[in-house]
């Protein structure tokens, strides 16, 4: 006899199917500990409707995806992270990404360049070129972009404190290879709060960082209107070790405090807000992960219309990258990391993403190799051009399933953005170290649930075995940074001092007043005035930041 | 003063700002029953030397995501050594390739953790290598 209801069936032939055998876990949850019912059915979704909760691809509240037809257009754009040692070094990698097949080059800058050093500062040593390229003056972007040009390339760069600095050299670039502002394509990450939260790149504190940002937006909205100003990022949060809830929850409060410093200082919404663009993380959780990315389209989509009143359809797409998990790769049988990246890319698309890095298996080794790089740009186009699944938008919409934890997802967001509204909004609970603190809590009790074995992570705390060691690693070479310091030096010799110490001298002027500053900055690349030197200004006028919450 | 009880400093060297595994080993160690200092991000060889004798320390782990651990990790060690802290136990962690591990140990890293150590592992290998003063 078939069951009539859910409560019914749970009754009788669950409750027997359970006397005659226990289930594996006592509890199956979510990644933020919501417990994960047995089956779904119409009863998990007694509210639901259809017009109001999805409605149709490309129209309000966008839960089916942005575009209409979504990947049947074109599909996501394949753009792999890299960089690393000199400009000359990743130009190579990059003509090689591009021969491969990838559609969009995605820029990994060191840490020297991302705090505000040039490679000859003492902080830098050691660090120049590891975990990105090495930038210092315009004359190494030029060396990064050799042969490709800007207006057949989109170039996504992960840059933050040092953002109006990158951008203003990617725009002077342009110039010199005849490529108009208006012709550029990109994204600059410009998303400082994540840096308080999650990722420790900031160097300012966070009042004047989010002006530069918004100097940004208004900056691009006139000349750069094809830009992606900010890249609103959910992925370093998640990798700090948040919940899935949190990960949207926190960076969609990012973004309402982007939005409303952006319209105290006088932009229209509707002017920059169809440029903001979002970067998630895609971990391991595979259904979780799916509703993630629909519940924050639907949720960014209310918020825009009816907390901020946009009126473009625009302004309410929340348009976004999406990264594996770098802290779901293991280092033991790293191979395994090809299997989960594929797992957790097609979660990705299956949610709808815009833009997509895999990552490669070594990464819990060292940046990738070109081997291993390969395997994860064609496991994309495996997923993009083989398996068929780019030809219907959104196959999991009305999955009871889906839509349930979509729902919940949702829910349990919007409940840390009004935490974080009744504390006073983003920066506010930052400097108090809420987002941190509730960070460090899901991390620690990921943690404990690995080493009690209540979650598995195969080779690591079940199926251990030995592995063969990985061959062929990258290493970058020392040498890269004693080259880095000697073209700097070089650059210092050969340019007009008076004309960098007359566009430093605007840049202090302008940073002081309430004029937009990207002019300022741009003025100071084109005189070949360094990273370092530009922040040594700033620095000086906004002072520097430490770290919130230490633990 | 606890005297007995093994006082650890967590440092993070250079300039990368992944603190997640320092702050969970932060956590585990002190579960543990240890004192846990802990310095933050972007720490320079000089300033965790400096806070390891200020704090008078039995363990220093460095925590290291960038790959600059070959070059910041000599001169903590050669700084420990000129203030004669060579009996500090330092033990390391995070994006090390194995390659490096046995150069690391021979300058005086006692032990480098690799992703996906148990914090037991890391807990016991201090309970049994490190003295308390």
């Amino acid at each position: 006899m078939a069951n009539k209801t859910k409560q019914e069936w749970r009754e009788t032939t669950l409750a027997s199917a359970l006397k005659r055998a226990a289930e594996r876990q006592e509890k199956f949850e979510t990644s933020s500990g919501l417990e994960i019912d047995t089956v779904y059915a119409p009863e998990d979704l007694v509210n639901f409707d259809y017009t109001r909760d999805l409605g149709y691809p490309g129209g309000y509240p966008f839960t089916r995806g942005v575009q209409a037809n979504m990947y049947r257009g074109r599909i996501w754009t394949i753009r792999q992270y890299a960089g690393f040692g000199t400009a000359e070094e990743t130009n190579q990698r990059y003509r090689y990404l591009l021969e491969q097949g990838q559609t969009g080059l995605s820029i990994a800058f060191d840490l020297p360049t991302q705090i505000g050093y040039d490679s000859d500062h003492p902080l830098a040593k050691g660090e120049v070129g590891k975990v990105g390229v090495a930038i210092d003056s315009l004359q190494d972007m030029e060396i990064l972009f050799q042969d490709i040009p800007l207006d057949k390339v989109s170039t996504s760069m992960t840059i933050n404190a040092t953002a109006p600095i990158l951008l203003a050299m990617y725009i002077a670039l342009g110039k010199k290879q005849g490529v108009e502002p208006a012709n550029l394509n990109g994204t600059t990450q410009n998303d400082i709060l994540k840096e308080y939260i999650a990722r420790g790149t900031h160097i300012f504190p966070p009042r004047p960082s989010m002006r530069l940002a918004t100097d940004i937006f208004a900056y691009c909205a006139e000349q750069v209107p094809r830009w992606n100003t900010i890249s609103i990022s959910g992925y370093h949060i998640r990798e700090a070790g948040s919940t899935a809830a949190q990960e949207i929850g926190f960076t969609l409060a990012n973004g309402i405090a982007y939005v409303q410093a952006a319209i105290d200082a006088g932009l229209d919404v509707d002017t920059f807000a169809p440029r903001l663009s979002f970067f998630f993380n895609s971990h391991i959780n595979f259904f979780e992960e799916i509703a993630k990315f629909r519940a924050a389209r639907r949720l960014w989509a209310k918020i825009m219309r009816e907390r901020f009143g946009a009126k473009e359809s625009r302004s309410w797409m929340l348009r976004f990258h999406t990264q594996t998990a770098g802290c779901s790769l293991t280092a033991q049988q790293p191979h395994n990391n090809i299997v989960r990246t594929a797992l957790e890319a097609l979660a990705a698309t299956l949610g709808g993403t815009q833009s997509l890095h895999t990552n490669s298996f070594d990464e819990a080794y060292a940046p990738p190799s070109e081997e291993a790089v390969t395997i994860a740009v064609r496991t994309q186009q495996i997923l993009g051009y083989e398996s068929d699944i780019t030809a219907v938008v959104d196959p999991l919409g009305g999955s009871y399933y889906i839509e349930h934890l979509t729902d919940s997802l949702e829910k349990e967001a919007g409940e840390y953005i009004t935490k974080i509204d009744s504390i006073g909004g983003a920066v506010a609970a930052i400097e108090q170290g809420y987002q941190q603190r509730e960070i460090q809590d899901s991390s620690y009790r990921y943690q404990k649930q690995i080493e009690s074995g209540k979650r598995t992570v195969v080779g690591v705390n079940k199926f251990v075995s030995p592995y063969p060691k990985i061959v062929g690693l990258l290493r970058v070479k020392p040498e890269a940074e004693k080259k880095q310091r000697e073209r700097t030096a070089q650059v210092r010799k050969d340019r007009n001092t008076s004309n960098v110490n007359q566009a430093l001298k605007r840049l202090e002027d302008v940073a002081q007043s309430k004029d937009n500053t990207m002019p300022a900055f741009l003025e100071c690349v084109e005189a070949y005035a360094t990273v370092g030197e530009i922040c040594d200004v700033l620095r000086k006028i906004f002072a520097t930041q430490k770290e919130f919450l230490v633990f | 003063m606890n005297k007995g009880r093994i006082r650890v400093l967590l440092a993070k060297p250079g300039l990368d700002g992944h603190d997640r595994g320092a702050k969970v080993v932060a956590r585990a160690l002190r579960d543990a029953g240890m004192e846990v200092i802990y310095t933050g991000i972007r720490q320079t060889p000089e300033m965790i030397v400096k806070a390891a004798i200020q704090e008078d320390v039995d363990v220093i782990g460095l925590s290291i995501l960038s790959g600059a651990h070959l070059e910041l990790f000599p001169p903590i060690i050669e700084g420990l050594r000129k203030k004669g802290r060579e009996n500090v136990l330092v033990i390391a962690g995070g994006i090390i390739p194995e390659d490096d591990i046995p150069t690391l140990q021979q300058m005086g890293i006692k032990a480098v953790f690799s992703p996906g150590t148990s914090t037991e592992d890391i807990i016991s290998f201090i309970q049994k290598e490190a003295t308390a003063k």
